[in-house]
């Protein structure tokens, strides 16, 4: 919805009514007392609706033989504004390359996508999920195990041909 | 039929007691559950749902905040007056809960004993009491406010006895109309009083009502009129370095107040425990006897009370006061905050010359009325009602768009057509 600014003049004295406009306001929050439609989402039984660009918790795309997609060539810790990806990459004897170490701290991350934008073999990718909650803090460093563990749906990144998601 | 047996000292003594902890009970029952109203009501107005999780609609939300606010810490700034500093929220709240004693909330219950007033205490200054007692609630607020050696807290605390001092005029003012009409300041003979005109007083004195309903609004520190907290400017007033339990104690203490200004307006204004179009509970102790009205002749009509109609009246007081008590959150919820000195004008230079006035018109009216030889009675009622209504309608209007009060933009317009005027040293506009 596009921003649009309504600039209300005020009344000229004289002009306003002070009794009519109370009466006024006090009939309209009584309109919307007792208006049955109310925007709560009551969420732990409702989930909210999120949108196919919603940037969250991350996910790793696996291969079917269940090895991860990466091929550990240091885009993503290069580009990661937050700093937060820690890659070791190795090379096993048919020379693919792999990540021994593959880090990502979610509490640091600031959710700007880039890594999954950046990422040739589209391997790393931020996911439509946002209940991540943990009991403590050192839960919040994903491993490769958990981000190739994740099975949200991931998010769709913008492109700028069909910049509305038509 | 009709004749009295009268409580014995024991049992006067023992249903006091009971009645004593029975309203206590109540107006703290009704006061928690006015937090949760509060809060739900606004979120439905705010098209929200509010806090319904603790237990079916949010029932049990008060007991939870309760216990939140018993266990949390207690914060004690360290430059506070300590012994003040605690005194202030036992201050505030204790006129608050003592006024509701002296409010009828039913009709006289029957018991094999004797008769129980459904009053805490009939006491013959009825009103006087609560007028007194309900300003005394401002020394708590003001002590807090300075105790705490917060600018914040103490800027509160001078717009709460500035504002208090403003708005007793009015009220006070509003309710000598009622006393006029009445003849007396006991709230029981008040109740009576209606039943006895046929009219609730808030027609032949609706702009005593309105001049009452304002001032407790003010009295109350409710918005439109919450200078004392005014988040916006104030943090939060006069309470901004309590916390935990003596924080809630200053909650309880407004709301408390909320349901005395509200069950006060229905008892003076919409007839008590009166129930509408019925004579059968109007009910008076007369020489000794219960009676209903007198008949044409003079003579007195007896009548007796019973459980049923105490509880149908029980059920009318609460209906009303129930109805003030959403009336005024609904005004909270709808109305921005006054600016500090519309407050001050609006008290004295609109409210108090109005309700002077006022007064004497209805002074003039009665004693015109009883020179007449009219009886006390709805046709009585209906010529105070007429004049009245046109007085108020004339209030109204003058009121209204700018014609007393107005708004910042009147303030700008001045501004503007005296670019060069110097401020003079005490700050004040020059004339334009
Ligand atoms: S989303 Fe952005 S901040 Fe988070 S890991 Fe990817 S690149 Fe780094
Ligand atoms: S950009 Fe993709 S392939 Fe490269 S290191 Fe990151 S996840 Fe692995």
């Amino acid at each position: 919805m596009a921003i649009s600014v309504k600039v209300m003049r005020r009344p000229e004295a004289g002009r306003m009514s002070y009794m009519r406009a109370t009466l006024k306001g006090m009939s309209l929050t009584f309109r919307h007392m007792v208006r049955p439609t109310k925007v709560t989402l009551e969420y732990p039984e409702e989930q909210p609706e999120l949108s196919p660009r919603w940037r969250g918790t991350h996910r790793m795309e696996v291969h079917a033989d269940g090895r991860p997609k990466c091929v550990a060539c240091g885009l993503c810790p290069t580009v990661c504004p937050a700093n937060c990806i820690r890659l070791v990459g190795g090379e096993d004897d048919q020379g693919n390359r792999y990540p021994i170490v593959y880090e990502i701290d979610e509490f640091r991350c600031i959710f700007c996508g880039m890594c999954q934008e950046v990422c040739p073999v589209e391997a790393i990718h931020v996911g439509q999920h946002f209940e991540n909650a943990e009991y403590g803090r050192d839960r919040f460093v994903y491993d490769l195990d958990r981000l190739m563990e994740q099975d949200h749906p991931v998010t769709q990144l913008w492109d700028p041909s069909d910049p509305r998601s038509e | 039929m009709g004749e009295m047996q009268e409580l014995s000292t024991f049992w006067f003594v023992t249903f006091g007691a009971v009645k004593v902890v029975a309203v206590f009970t109540v107006v703290m029952a009704v006061v928690a559950y006015m937090t949760l109203a509060e809060r739900r009501v606004s979120a439905f107005i705010q098209d929200r749902l509010g806090p319904n999780r603790v237990g079916p609609f949010g029932l049990l939300q008060p007991i939870a905040d309760g216990i939140k606010n018993i266990i949390k810490e207690e914060t004690m700034p360290g430059t506070a007056a300590k012994f003040y500093f605690v005194l202030g929220p036992a201050l505030a709240i204790m006129p608050a809960v003592v006024t509701f004693a002296v409010i009828p909330f039913a009709a006289p219950l029957p018991t094999p004993v004797g008769t129980v007033d459904m009053i805490v205490a009939d006491v013959p200054i009825g009103i006087l009491y609560i007028l007194a007692l309900s300003s005394l609630a401002v020394y708590g607020i003001v002590l807090s406010g300075w105790a705490s050696n917060n600018k914040y807290a103490f800027l509160g605390g001078l717009r709460a006895s500035a504002q208090m001092i403003s708005y007793e005029v009015a009220l006070g003012l509003s309710v000598i109309a009622v006393l006029l009409l009445a003849g007396n300041v006991t709230l029981t003979e008040m109740v009576w009083k209606q039943q006895q005109l046929g009219l609730w007083f808030v027609f032949p004195l609706s702009l005593a009502f309105i001049f009452f309903l304002i001032s407790a609004l003010a009295e109350t520190n409710r918005l439109p009129f919450d200078m004392p907290e005014a988040e916006s400017e104030l943090i939060t007033g006069y309470h901004t370095e309590y916390s935990a339990m003596k924080f809630s104690m200053f909650f309880i203490a407004e709301y408390a107040h909320v349901v005395t200004a509200s069950a006060l307006m229905a008892t003076l204004f919409f007839g008590g425990w009166d129930i509408p179009f019925w004579p059968g509970d109007d009910m008076f102790r007369h020489e000794g006897a219960w009676i209903r009205g007198f008949d044409e002749s003079g003579a007195p009509i007896p009548t007796s009370p019973s459980v049923l109609i105490t509880l149908l009246t029980l059920a009318a007081f609460s209906v009303k006061t129930g109805f003030f008590l959403l009336l005024y959150i609904w005004i909270r919820w709808t109305l921005p905050r006054f600016r500090y000195d519309q407050v001050m004008h609006l008290g004295w230079k609109v409210l108090l010359p109005a309700a002077l006035a006022y007064i004497m018109l209805i002074a003039g009216t009665m004693l015109v009325l009883d020179q007449l030889g009219v009886a006390y009675g709805m046709l009585y009622g209906l010529v105070l009602t007429a004049v009245s209504g046109v007085t108020t309608l004339a209030f109204l209007f003058f009121v209204d768009r700018d014609r007393v009060i107005s708004g910042a933009h009147r303030k700008r317009t001045t501004r503007a057509r005296a670019p060069r005027a110097v401020a003079d040293p005490a700050g004040r506009t020059p004339p334009s």
